[in-house]
């Protein structure tokens, strides 16, 4: 990319890519919640097991379980929302992104720095009153205070370095939230199989679009709901933001402007891990993965996904510190 | 809102004259405050700080637990000061921040003035802050106290004088900025009339001053950096604003490296040179291997980098020997010295109990003076005797006559008020005044300043830590008073 600005710092580009990853977070755990309330009044007769899915989904399900047992609507939501402790949590989240964001202050806008301190201070207000009349709205809130942060960040943020550190981060965090929904979703509504085509499956796979945003979307493409259709749509259409296809792609993009390396050809490792796995969804089919077993090819997807976090981590954030740590034995102070 | 009921108490004001009636230069400003609807002042005063929460413009409290913030209390009755005041200020301070870089360079070299028997020998090898390993060392264009922010305070006889002069790491100026920019934002209808010099242009004349003293390898296109020690420092705010301002790089500790005898910053493309180090942090923080062995937060080497001058800091290490309070009593002495001329901006009267005589007259007063250790800020360390209790000058006295070289005196002086929004009224409450002046090729004074206000009734303490909250400070043009600025 051209450099008119100086280089990024290593704390600060690892420091805006966790930003950005945290805020996604953030909104895909009140998204997934608030799918599931609507969900449960158009099936009340089917109870508890109705919240598993999302303790599954957020990949913290062994702590959930040591803490709280079974997954009850309120633990659930208690868990997810406002768990301090639980550091996944929008509250968590909030945060995180926050503290993140204080760190770099001098590289984000004062907008961005204004918005995601805002629905930090909002959400600390808020539990005290977190009725669950109340709840659907404050999700909504949410939602909508992190859509904005995504567009007030590409209105008042150069595309310089930082933002594609930011962009990176928003794009591995959606591609992988992605993957996890419909893993957990589909796992659960394979044994109904023989039942497809009932009304409760076709509102249990609606739900599915709706946790990402997508049931709209899928409508005009597909028309008809078909497991087979919205696993084509949600891990390999071209064109829709939370496709894993299209999230990796752009991911792939802001890489190598960050990087320089030209489109086509690799340099750092974590350029030679996300190359390989955004030409193998260009190339591969819906038939080629369901056969090959959804949930196998899911599950490799995110090992793949988190090999590339731990290349950018060594590629750019954190290899300074190591080293420092290793040649001058400082331990680095202040910001913990 | 009425003004009535307000009372001087028989204190100097800066709004009111000792008639009780409006100065020329506030008349505007208190018929603006008069035409007020009653709770309007109050209103916009709520607005202001719900500003400041959601900016984010706060300071850590230390000894709370991470992440704990609070805002710095903001009052929006402005504090103004004529033009002809200010030019007399300005040039006091640009007198004695001259002499006092005279004087630092004078001490790590020749040491001319402790030859004369200017300053005795013994005050200077017994400072705290004196830094040895700075002798013989030639910052750029021999400037050592490249950002200061001098306290000043008005007596009741009217007279400004000059309290501290706070050579090392000043804090403070973003509040000047943000109380600007808040009162503009919140209370937009009491400039009308009046020309207020601004104070934006701060971060221009900082980031001049900062690349004018590059090395001069580095001088037509120097990397500036400003080094925090991390976002749960009291002053993170302040760093990384003016980083922002400046477009500049915040960096911390770790983030910095020698290598090869040059310092370098570590990027996502390798390591990059650095130039000009804007450090907020103290001298005993920098380096590990020059000054605290201990510390975690510096970079090892820096030092050497400094001294071979291939890295510029400001300020300059070793700039704390003239914080020193015993030093600063010294300063008007100073002036007469390197200046040849008498001091335009008074010190405040001190009784060094270093002195026999001197000391035997502070026991004998302490519940008149205010005692202050020679090395202590932030208003800690610190005798009020006209506030004190028996024990509490007991105790004092004690540590007086332990050691002596550690504590000064001064008559306790009655800081000139301001009116402050005190719930739905308006009540007198004491200030200070810190200008800052920026020393680079030539001296610059900010005009504006932090104007800090010790909120608790009666309190003479205005720091931040003990109470304090701070006013816009207004620096009037000079032009005539009541001249429109459409």
């Amino acid at each position: 990319m051209s450099s008119e600005t100086a280089p990024l710092l290593s704390r600060a580009a690892d420091a805006v890519y966790w930003m950005a990853r945290y805020i996604e977070r953030a909104e895909n755990v009140a998204r997934f919640i608030d799918v599931n309330l609507h969900l449960q009044l158009d099936l009340p007769l089917e109870p508890a097991h109705q919240w598993q899915p999302l303790i599954d989904t957020s990949g913290d399900a062994a702590v959930f379980r040591e803490r709280q047992g079974k997954a009850k609507k309120a633990t659930v939501i208690k868990f997810l929302v406002w768990d301090t402790t639980n550091l996944n949590s929008i509250s968590s989240c909030l945060r995180a992104a926050r503290e993140n964001a204080r760190s770099v202050r001098e590289i984000i806008s004062s907008e961005m720095w204004e918005q995601v301190n805002g629905m930090f201070l909002k959400i600390q207000s808020q539990r005290a009153l977190a009725e669950s009349e109340r709840l659907a709205e404050i999700l909504r809130g949410i939602r909508l205070g992190c859509h904005m942060f995504e567009g007030i960040t590409d209105a008042t943020m150069s595309y310089n370095e930082a933002w594609h550190f930011l962009r990176l981060g928003r794009q591995l965090e959606r591609a992988d939230k992605t993957s996890r929904i419909l893993d957990v979703k589909y796992f659960m509504l394979l044994p109904s199989a023989n039942a497809i085509g009932t009304p409760y499956d076709d509102i249990h796979w609606s739900a599915v679009l709706k946790s990402v945003s997508g049931f709209e979307m899928y409508r005009k493409k597909y028309g008809r709901i078909t497991p087979r259709d919205i696993v084509d749509f949600l891990v390999l259409d071209r064109e829709f933001p939370r496709a894993i296809r299209h999230c990796l792609r752009v991911a792939d993009e802001s890489l190598h402007a960050i990087t320089g390396t030209p489109m086509g050809s690799c340099e750092y490792p974590s350029e030679r891990s996300l190359a390989p796995l955004r030409a193998e969804l260009d190339y591969t089919s819906v038939d080629r993965i369901i056969s090959q077993g959804l949930h196998e090819y899911l599950d490799a997807l995110q090992v793949r996904m988190n090999t590339i976090d731990d290349n950018l981590g060594r590629d750019f954030f954190a290899e300074a510190l190591i080293t420092q740590a290793q040649t001058q034995t400082v331990t680095t102070g202040g910001t913990s | 809102m009425q003004l009535k009921s307000y009372q001087m108490n028989g204190f100097y004001d800066e709004v009111f004259d000792a008639d009780c009636k409006a100065r020329a230069e506030a008349r505007l400003l208190l018929e603006t405050i008069e035409s007020l609807e009653e709770g309007e002042l109050l209103r916009c005063q709520r607005a202001a700080e719900t500003l400041l929460l959601q900016m984010g413009i706060t300071f850590n409290v230390y000894g709370d637990s991470a992440g704990t913030e609070r805002i710095f209390p903001f009052d929006l009755i402005p504090r103004i000061v004529r033009a002809e005041e200010w030019d007399w200020i300005e040039r006091g301070l640009k007198q004695r921040i001259h002499a006092l870089n005279e004087f630092i360079d004078d001490i790590y070299h020749d040491q001319k003035i402790l030859k004369d028997k200017i300053i005795p020998e013994e005050i200077i090898n017994s400072a705290a802050f004196y830094r040895p390993q700075c002798r013989g060392i030639n910052p750029p264009g021999r400037v050592w106290c490249h950002i200061t922010g001098t306290d000043l305070v008005r007596h009741g006889d009217g007279q400004i004088y000059v309290l501290e002069d706070n050579l090392r790491v000043p804090s403070g100026v973003s509040y000047v900025l943000e109380n600007r920019d808040l009162m503009k934002r919140t209370f937009p209808r009491v400039f009308a009339g009046l020309h207020v010099r601004p104070v934006d242009i701060y971060p221009s004349k900082l980031l001049e001053t900062l690349e004018a003293i590059a090395p001069s390898r580095a001088l037509d296109n120097p990397t500036v950096v400003l080094l925090t020690p991390g976002m749960y420092n009291s002053a993170y705010f302040e760093h990384s604003f003016l980083a922002q301002r400046m477009g500049i790089q915040l960096v911390e500790g770790r983030d910095l490296v020698v290598q090869d005898g040059w310092v370098c910053m570590r990027t996502t493309k390798g390591l990059r040179r650095v130039d000009v180090i804007y450090r907020r942090i103290d001298d005993d923080f920098l380096d590990p291997q020059a000054f605290r062995p201990d510390s975690l937060l510096g970079v090892p080497g820096l030092v050497d980098v400094y001294r071979a001058g291939r890295v510029s800091l400001a300020n300059a290490p070793g700039n704390g020997v003239a914080d020193d309070k015993v030093v600063y009593s010294y300063v008007p002495d100073m002036i007469r010295y390197y200046e040849g001329a008498d001091p335009i901006l008074p010190n405040v009267p001190t009784f060094l109990c270093w002195d026999d005589k001197d000391r035997q007259h502070v026991l004998q007063n302490l519940d008149k003076l205010v005692v202050k250790s020679a090395n202590e800020a932030g208003g800690y360390g610190m005798l009020i005797g006209p506030h004190s209790t028996a024990a509490q000058r007991e105790e004092f006295a004690a540590k007086i006559t332990e050691k002596p070289r550690n504590y000064i005196a001064q008559p306790t002086l009655a800081l000139s008020r301001v009116p402050t929004l005190v719930e739905d009224h308006l009540e007198g409450r004491h200030v200070d005044l810190r200008p800052y002046i920026l020393y680079g090729k030539d001296i610059y004074v900010l005009p504006g300043g932090l104007t800090r206000v010790a909120l608790r009734p009666g309190s003479l303490v205005v720091n931040s830590s003990q109470g304090g909250g701070s006013k816009d400070t207004w620096v009037l043009a000079p032009t005539e008073i009541g001249a429109t600025n459409e």
